[in-house]
């Protein structure tokens, strides 16, 4: 028996689903806009813009739901006054107050760029120096916003959480397939070049694939515990590798006329599934353990 | 600085009356919360069920018998173990979990915002939410009462000094004569849980059992969370850099087609 089954079940619900979700589209999609923003082409100017409003949407909701979370919210601000190397919550606390900065100054040089704003202050944002900066911290924030949750995970006692340490790439490869699949959807009604679209579309298959090879890992790093998965949770995480894997790389494939409307739908629902089945089992399987004697 | 205090707590004398179980509620003045605390939950005579935000003291009821009704029982008063290498304070990102001068392990109430990764992160089980205060609650070992100098409510009300209450140092040489001398008395299955600094350190509060831990809901081998920390973390660097390469790998094969098609379009 895993020494996981002791342990009392955070009560992590909703809340924390949904943030993970959200956290994972507006990191990834800071890095997919930084990307563009270094290295990318005129034509990729409104994926980027896009890209920018989503991070800095994702990360007011994010923090609007970390602190509804709390069973004391008006003492949110009590994670910003210590820190520790150690703890993935502290850390990550941190880095969703920077991320939110960062990306809110990206987003205000894209409002300047597509002229919705005209602040001095902010043409400066859009500058080729401090661009660059605000681009390549911002995408090295939302690539951690992305995974970290994951890791937060397994540095706890719970079973399944910690009895893998493949959660954080998962969730990682996950966030960046969502937020990829939100800017192609969202993109392609915004203008969005035909150009930056395949970009994206390439991109995904390939998170896609490597996010299957990481749920692989962490099934087979379960060993045993894996057997939770036989039943009603089974049926979830197949659920999740249909939608998040199976069906987009199939649409994909054969290129059906309207695959980029559905694809990215399909894989954003996948995304949201996988983190409900990860949080949720983890308490759902508890009976199994339970000790003669109880905790 | 005074020295390390703790709890030697010896489950053979436990006769399961849970007057420590009343003391802390009484001392800690903790509420009766919910309607399951008033009723039977089927299990032996266990209706506190479990330790959590409003239980800091837990006697378990384990019945070991045969068809024939011929066996024993087994009772444990279980608390939180004050870990010297505790998981919870490790991982507490507001610093409400603190060290005391006593070596214990105190949640600071005026500081917890309720984030609840201690209760996550505690191998035991031992902390949860008081759904009435909203913060994370556990034993205290009765910091007032120490810093007053007096002994924890649990252990002046034991009337058989199963739990015994003193310096750690003092409580491992009597617990290792204890476990000498049921081992003399035929009770060879006698060992003590935690009193070894290769468990977290050492639990400050540590108990002597005659049966394997998980008879009495305890973890075999606990360990801090920040065991997957390094792995983990280095696995999602690994997987952002080889996202990274893809993303921009992506972008130059893009622009080299495009090249390609732009020199096709105009011969030199």
């Amino acid at each position: 028996m895993s020494d996981t089954f002791f342990t009392t079940s955070p009560h992590w619900g909703w809340y924390i689903v949904l943030y993970f979700f959200v956290g994972g589209i507006a990191g990834g999609a800071m890095f997919l806009a930084s990307c563009l923003r270094l290295f990318g082409r005129a034509v990729d100017r409104p994926v980027m813009h896009l890209g920018h409003y989503l991070a800095v949407a994702g990360a007011a909701f994010s923090g609007l739901l970390l602190t509804v979370d709390l069973s004391r919210p008006e003492r949110f601000w009590r994670m910003l006054t210590a820190f520790k190397a150690g703890s993935p919550m502290s850390v990550g606390a941190w880095v969703v107050m920077l991320f939110s900065l960062v990306a809110s100054l990206a987003a205000l040089a894209s409002l300047t760029e597509e002229k919705r704003v005209s602040w001095r202050f902010a043409a400066v944002l859009g500058g080729r120096t401090i661009g660059s900066i605000v681009a390549v911290v911002g995408g090295l924030l939302g690539l951690f916003l992305a995974g970290y949750t994951g890791v937060l995970l397994a540095v706890t006692n719970r079973p399944l959480w910690a009895d893998s340490t493949w959660l954080g790439v998962l969730f990682l490869f996950s966030g960046l397939s969502t937020a990829a699949a939100a800017l192609v959807f969202l993109g392609r009604r915004r203008g969005a070049a035909t150009e930056s679209v395949a970009w994206l579309l390439r991109f995904d298959r390939r998170v896609i694939l490597l996010e299957a090879v990481a749920l692989v890992a962490f099934l087979g790093s379960l060993g045993s515990l894996a057997r939770v998965f036989v039943g009603g949770w089974g049926l979830l995480l197949l659920g999740t590798i249909a939608l998040a894997i199976v069906a987009p790389l199939w649409l994909e494939a054969r290129r059906r006329r309207n695959h980029a409307f559905a694809a990215p739908l399909l894989v954003l629902a996948g995304g949201l599934l996988l983190r409900v089945v990860v949080i949720f089992s983890s308490s759902g399987i508890e009976p199994i353990g339970t000790g003669v004697a109880g905790r | 600085m005074p020295e390390a205090m703790g709890f030697f707590t010896d489950t053979t004398v436990c006769i399961g009356c849970k007057a420590c179980e009343v003391a802390c509620k009484s001392w800690n003045q903790i509420p009766v919360v919910g309607l399951e605390s008033l009723t039977m939950s089927g299990l032996s005579y266990d209706n506190t069920r479990q330790l959590d935000g409003t239980h800091w003291r837990h006697v378990k009821f384990v019945e070991q018998f045969d068809a024939e009704r011929n066996g024993r029982w087994l009772m444990m008063s279980d608390v939180c173990k004050h870990c010297v290498e505790a998981p919870c304070l490790e991982v507490c990102p507001t610093d409400a979990i603190v060290r005391t001068e006593f070596d214990t392990v105190l949640i600071r109430q005026d500081i917890c915002n309720g984030c609840r990764l201690c209760i996550a992160a505690c191998p035991f089980g031992v902390i949860d939410i008081n759904p009435i205060a909203g913060t994370a609650q556990k034993c205290t070992l009765c910091y007032d009462r120490l810093q007053n100098g007096l002994v924890p409510a649990c252990a002046q009300a034991c009337p058989t000094q199963s739990i015994q209450f003193g310096p750690i140092e003092e409580l491992k040489v009597k617990a290792r004569r204890r476990v000498g001398d049921l081992h003399a008395a035929g009770e060879g299955r006698a060992h003590l849980y935690g009193a070894d600094a290769d468990m977290l350190g050492g639990l400050n509060s540590f108990y002597l059992l005659v049966d394997e831990p998980e008879v009495y809901g305890l973890p075999r081998n606990p360990r801090s969370p920040a065991r997957n920390l390094a792995k983990s973390g280095l696995l999602s660097a690994v997987g952002a850099a080889i996202a990274a390469v893809l993303a921009l790998v992506g972008l130059r094969d893009r622009r080299i087609g495009e090249v390609a098609a732009e020199e096709r379009a105009s011969p030199p």
